[in-house]
């Protein structure tokens, strides 16, 4: 067979670029106060509709232009980071958290717990989630601790199925057999020896999820279930800036660039880290 | 062996139900959550008599495993209650709509794999450019927000260059932009399923048994290998299947397409609890027949699976 030599950015390469990325955003989000020129809910009507200032009628104050009230769109772009990183983060967190006890106590006990467990991933794996998550935010409202919750929903499925698969395969291994023979009690098993040698998969997939809950959560607000009624967020921009698509063409462009960056972020650094830290990604 | 199957699909089959037995807890469970469901499933303004009668209905005097039985029954019958909004039953509105999320979603899936099987195969095998076009879809199809790839290609295809309808429901013309929209993120993860899986085949021995007797390379490629990368794309084409209704729900309100996801999305900006309770409920439904589907065609595929 016969190949053909290419150059193409290596693992390395991308993944330095994710990073480079992802802390870009949360720079942004961090120093939002200090780095946004305006505040974004400081409405000018006589600024209002302006183009990006490359264009000829645009003000190089504004550099991605304003919106239908005269908002500046770059700093509303910088606050939303806040909201975009922060659920994604804490949605991550708590997939995990659950997700992974569940998968680990579903791969080494086995039996009904497994059966069990694996009854729960199925059955949320049924759900169309967009669909499921409006339903429950129509239900339980929406706000940062309803959303991130709902999240979770859609990512402690990822750790769970990762951790179980290889919580059965650890169980039967050498230094958990030694570690049982010698009287180490469950729960200490569990958290010292199964725990850290899944723990490396449990960061990877904790990149991934932070990226799918980041997409999410702008789906959900460009639907009309936000987070903070105070802070804009990507998604709701985007709701905004669909009904002015056809005068204003950068009110809706830019809140979704910014969101394509992060989520390629988030899974560039996920692609990389899989390779560095599971040893059968090689 | 063949004796085998049919006690296999049974198997398959108890397991869709035990899923389905869970969707419908779920469901039942979120609108008891807050309380009295009855404050949920009726509209503010409806008479106190209406309130009792609907109390009846749901059997809230009885204790909850019955108000579950009832529920789970009323949903056998097709009965999820009335839609506030609509004045209709949620079934007869859900059913209404579902053709047209399908039609969105199947159109789209059939993008999806008309691409990425021949990207994927010959990314494998070829390298180059193909390689590069696949490494492009893969980053970029998964980080691009498909609500966002709507509105720039309504931008751009059709206020810019006028060349299709903004939005609405018709012929094909109106079917081309969010198909092409919602098929992206698929192509990113089928692609990648099929270029891992063909390099992973290629180094079979029976790959090696095809070329020695002298086949096309042509042949071998995609008659021995891909039949053997097939298994893993089907299976993974049932939860796929699932991910594009769940993406159509954004893609639909980009479009203004009258599937179910409109739907859900009116019902939700009117508080329409019965409606969403059955859209869900349904959209469930459909997800569990689409993996049973799934799960039969890898064993006429694979004649080594024996669904387990």
């Amino acid at each position: 067979m016969k190949r053909v030599a290419t150059f193409r950015p290596g693992p390395v390469f991308l993944g330095r670029l994710g990073a480079l990325l992802l802390g870009c955003v949360l720079f942004l989000a961090v120093a939002a106060p200090v780095v946004a020129p305006f505040r974004p809910t400081d409405i000018n009507l006589r600024q209002r509709l302006l183009p990006p200032a490359w264009e000829a009628a645009g003000n190089t104050r504004h550099l991605l232009g304003t919106d239908n009230v005269g908002r500046d769109i770059a700093s509303r772009i910088i606050w939303g980071s806040r909201i975009s990183l922060s659920v994604g983060l804490a949605a991550s967190l708590l997939g995990a958290c659950v997700g992974s006890t569940l998968g680990l106590c579903a791969g080494f006990f086995g039996g009904w717990t497994d059966r069990a467990i694996s009854w729960l991933i199925d059955v949320q794996l049924a759900f169309p989630f967009t669909l499921f998550a409006i339903f429950l935010l129509a239900v339980f409202g929406g706000g940062f601790v309803p959303v991130v919750a709902v999240l979770a929903l859609a990512t402690w499925v990822n750790f769970a199925r990762v951790v179980r698969s290889q919580a059965m395969s650890l169980r039967a291994q050498d230094f958990v057999l030694a570690a049982r023979s010698v009287g180490v009690g469950t729960p200490r098993l569990l958290r010292r020896y199964l725990l850290p040698a899944v723990l490396p998969s449990i960061v990877v997939v904790g990149s991934f999820s932070a990226a799918q809950a980041i997409m999410t959560q702008a789906a959900l607000s460009f639907l009309g279930v936000g987070v903070d009624p105070t802070i804009p967020s990507w998604g709701a921009m985007l709701d905004l800036g669909r009904n002015y698509l056809q005068t204003a063409w950068w009110m809706a462009t830019f809140p979704g660039i910014a969101i394509a960056l992060t989520v390629l972020g988030a899974n560039l650094v996920g692609d990389w880290l899989s390779l560095r830290l599971d040893p059968r990604g090689r | 062996m063949a004796a085998r199957a049919p006690a296999a699909i049974f198997q398959r089959c108890l397991h869709g139900i035990a899923v389905l037995l869970g969707v419908s807890i779920a469901t039942f469970a979120v609108a008891h959550a807050t309380g009295d469901p009855v404050t949920l499933l009726i509209s503010a303004s409806a008479s106190e008599a209406t309130r009792a009668q609907m109390r009846v209905h749901l059997g809230l005097d009885q204790p909850v495993i019955i108000q579950y039985l009832l529920f789970l029954r009323h949903a056998l019958q097709g009965d999820f209650g009335q839609s506030f909004i609509y004045r209709q039953a949620v079934a007869t509105l859900v059913l209404q709509r579902l053709p047209a999320t399908l039609l969105l979603a199947g159109t789209a899936f059939a993008i999806a794999l008309g691409i990425s099987i021949p990207l994927g195969v010959s990314a494998a095998t070829r390298g180059g450019w193909s390689a590069w076009l696949l490494q492009g879809f893969s980053m970029l199809g998964l980080a691009i927000p498909s609500f966002w790839l709507g509105l720039m290609l309504v931008l751009i295809v059709s206020v810019w260059l006028r060349l299709l309808p903004v939005d609405g429901y018709g012929g094909l013309s109106h079917l081309v932009l969010p198909a092409i929209t919602l098929s992206l993120q698929s192509i990113a993860r089928l692609s990648r399923l099929v270029a891992s899986g063909m390099r992973e085949v290629l180094r079979a021995d029976y790959i090696r048994t095809a070329r020695a007797k002298g086949l096309l390379e042509r042949r071998v490629i995609w008659v021995h290998g891909l039949r053997n990368v097939l298994v893993p794309v089907v299976t993974m084409a049932g939860l796929e299947l699932g991910d594009l209704i769940s993406s159509a729900v954004v893609v639909e309100v980009v479009f203004a397409w009258p599937g179910i996801g409109r739907l859900a999305v009116n019902a939700l900006g009117q508080r329409d609890f019965p409606l969403l309770q059955g859209t869900v409920f349904i959209a469930g439904l459909g997800f569990v027949l689409i993996n049973l589907v799934a799960d039969i065609l890898c064993a006429r595929i694979d004649p080594r699976i024996r669904l387990a």
